[in-house]
């Protein structure tokens, strides 16, 4: 399957997509996303602090997830380079940032992904990796992958949206279940996952099609049962994720004529208490080019973060500028609010 | 086209209040409640409330209760065990009324 950007599909074309979700809430006369905030006291929205520093290390991976927001795939030849990785890890110096969040694409196909891993990890800073699990038996080359997350101490953090293979395979593609329980076993064996490791594991579950997440409680219990039960495999927690409707996931709404009920939906399920811990509001996220944007669906959009355009590039980094900015906020962003809300790190409320 | 169902009309369900407030307000109050985590999880009752709706053959229910069961993470296996389980019953007592037949057979027979 090629990513809609080789398609050259509309969905690939973000004033396309802006129109989509222009249509699909305002054109259905439902409040917008800046309106339900403006009600809650929360307009405009202001980051806490900024506590997460998030990097989108580039665009290719080894998956060609249906519902993916980077359009990510092998054909995408987008990578972070190694200067702009520098100016990363100045940024955080100087910040005394303590967490960084590592995703794409692939993370591990960037050539410097294990460079960057060490360097953060000598300043002190927790790391945490968005596996996608197969790219750990997708060549020899990654096989040693989970020996270094180890030594790194990289919390790993691995999409699986479900026990079975079937609803995993329909939203990932073909094999892609019995690949992730191998690459699970092999975290396994080096301790992730496993009490008292210290080694952290997690999962991320979110909707094989279009409705939203269970509560995350209860769906990790189902889960640690059933990969205990059919794998013996071990985890430790479960984030619930909601499908934020940007990208292929757009797409895959307004083809199967799912996406002004998902909307609606989304709408009517906002949630005040979900939208004051939106995950913007302590994050910064940095785009393969090293642009900074508020969060990693913002940045698939292009919407870069509201400062003067000489500060809006990590080589330029400022943790006060950023601290006093105005958070961009669109349709798409109904999918953190809905709900228990939801973000990287699953439910906020 | 106009049909007796209309799936648009499942959205005005909440509105039903319209010509008889007090006890619509009722119902749904009482509905929230059945619906909430007690003796039985959430997730349970979804599924029973799946497997009523096919029994009762509301497609409104249907619609609703097959969102709802997906949302509470139930996967296809469990939701059409759900709707046997409605199938035997309601099956189960169409043929459980055979007794009855057979006694009346019986009865009026030599």
């Amino acid at each position: 399957m090629k990513s809609l950007h080789k398609q050259k599909n509309k969905f690939s074309d973000i004033a396309y997509q802006l129109a989509v979700l222009n249509d699909g809430v305002k054109g259905q006369s439902l409040p917008s996303f800046s309106q339900k905030l403006e009600v809650t006291g929360l307009y405009p929205l202001k980051p806490t602090s900024i506590d997460i520093f998030q990097i989108n290390m580039g665009k290719m991976c080894n998956q060609v997830c249906s519902h993916c927001h980077v359009d990510a795939g092998p054909d995408r030849e987008e990578i972070m380079t190694k200067q702009t990785l520098a100016h990363c890890l100045n940024a955080i110096k100087t910040s005394q940032i303590k967490t960084v969040d590592l995703t794409g694409g692939a993370p591990e196909m960037n050539p410097h992904f294990r460079w960057f891993v060490e360097e953060a990890f000598k300043l002190g800073c927790k790391v945490m990796v968005r596996c996608n699990l197969t790219i750990l038996v997708a060549n020899k080359k990654y096989r040693d992958l989970p020996e270094f997350y180890k030594k790194n101490k990289v919390e790993i953090v691995s999409s699986l949206p479900h026990y079975s293979s079937k609803k995993t395979d329909s939203q990932r593609g073909d094999g892609v279940f019995d690949r992730s329980i191998r690459a699970l076993k092999m975290l396994n064996e080096v301790g992730y996952g496993v009490s008292g490791s210290g080694l952290i594991l997690n999962l991320v579950y979110n909707p094989s099609g279009a409705f939203l997440p269970p509560s995350q409680d209860g769906l990790e219990k189902q889960f640690k049962r059933k990969l205990k039960k059919d794998f013996d495999i071990e985890f430790n927690s479960l984030f619930a994720i909601t499908n934020i409707p940007i990208s292929r996931y757009l797409e895959y709404l307004v083809a199967s004529d799912n996406y002004l009920g998902y909307m609606e939906k989304l709408v009517n399920s906002y949630n005040p208490i979900a939208a004051e811990g939106v995950m913007c509001r302590n994050t910064i996220s940095i785009g393969w080019e090293g642009y900074l944007y508020d969060c990693d669906f913002n940045q698939m959009l292009e919407m870069k973060v509201d400062v003067e355009k000489e500060r809006q590039h990590v080589s330029q980094f400022d943790v006060s500028t950023l601290e006093k900015r105005r958070i961009l906020v669109n349709e798409h962003c109904f999918g953190c609010t809905a709900g228990a809300g939801s973000s990287c790190g699953g439910e906020t409320v | 086209m106009k049909t007796y169902y209309n799936p648009d009309d499942l959205k005005k369900f909440s509105k039903i209040g319209e010509f008889q407030k007090p006890l619509a307000d009722k119902f749904f109050s009482y509905y929230g409640d059945v619906f909430k985590e007690g003796a039985l999880t959430e997730r349970e009752k979804s599924l029973i409330a799946l497997a009523v709706s096919h029994a009762v053959q509301c497609p409104y229910c249907i619609d609703a209760y097959t969102v709802d069961t997906l949302e509470k993470g139930c996967d296809e296996e469990e939701m059409m065990e759900a709707v046997h389980v409605a199938a035997a019953i309601r099956g189960g007592a169409t043929l459980v009324h055979g007794v009855q037949m057979m006694n009346k057979t019986k009865e009026v027979s030599m």
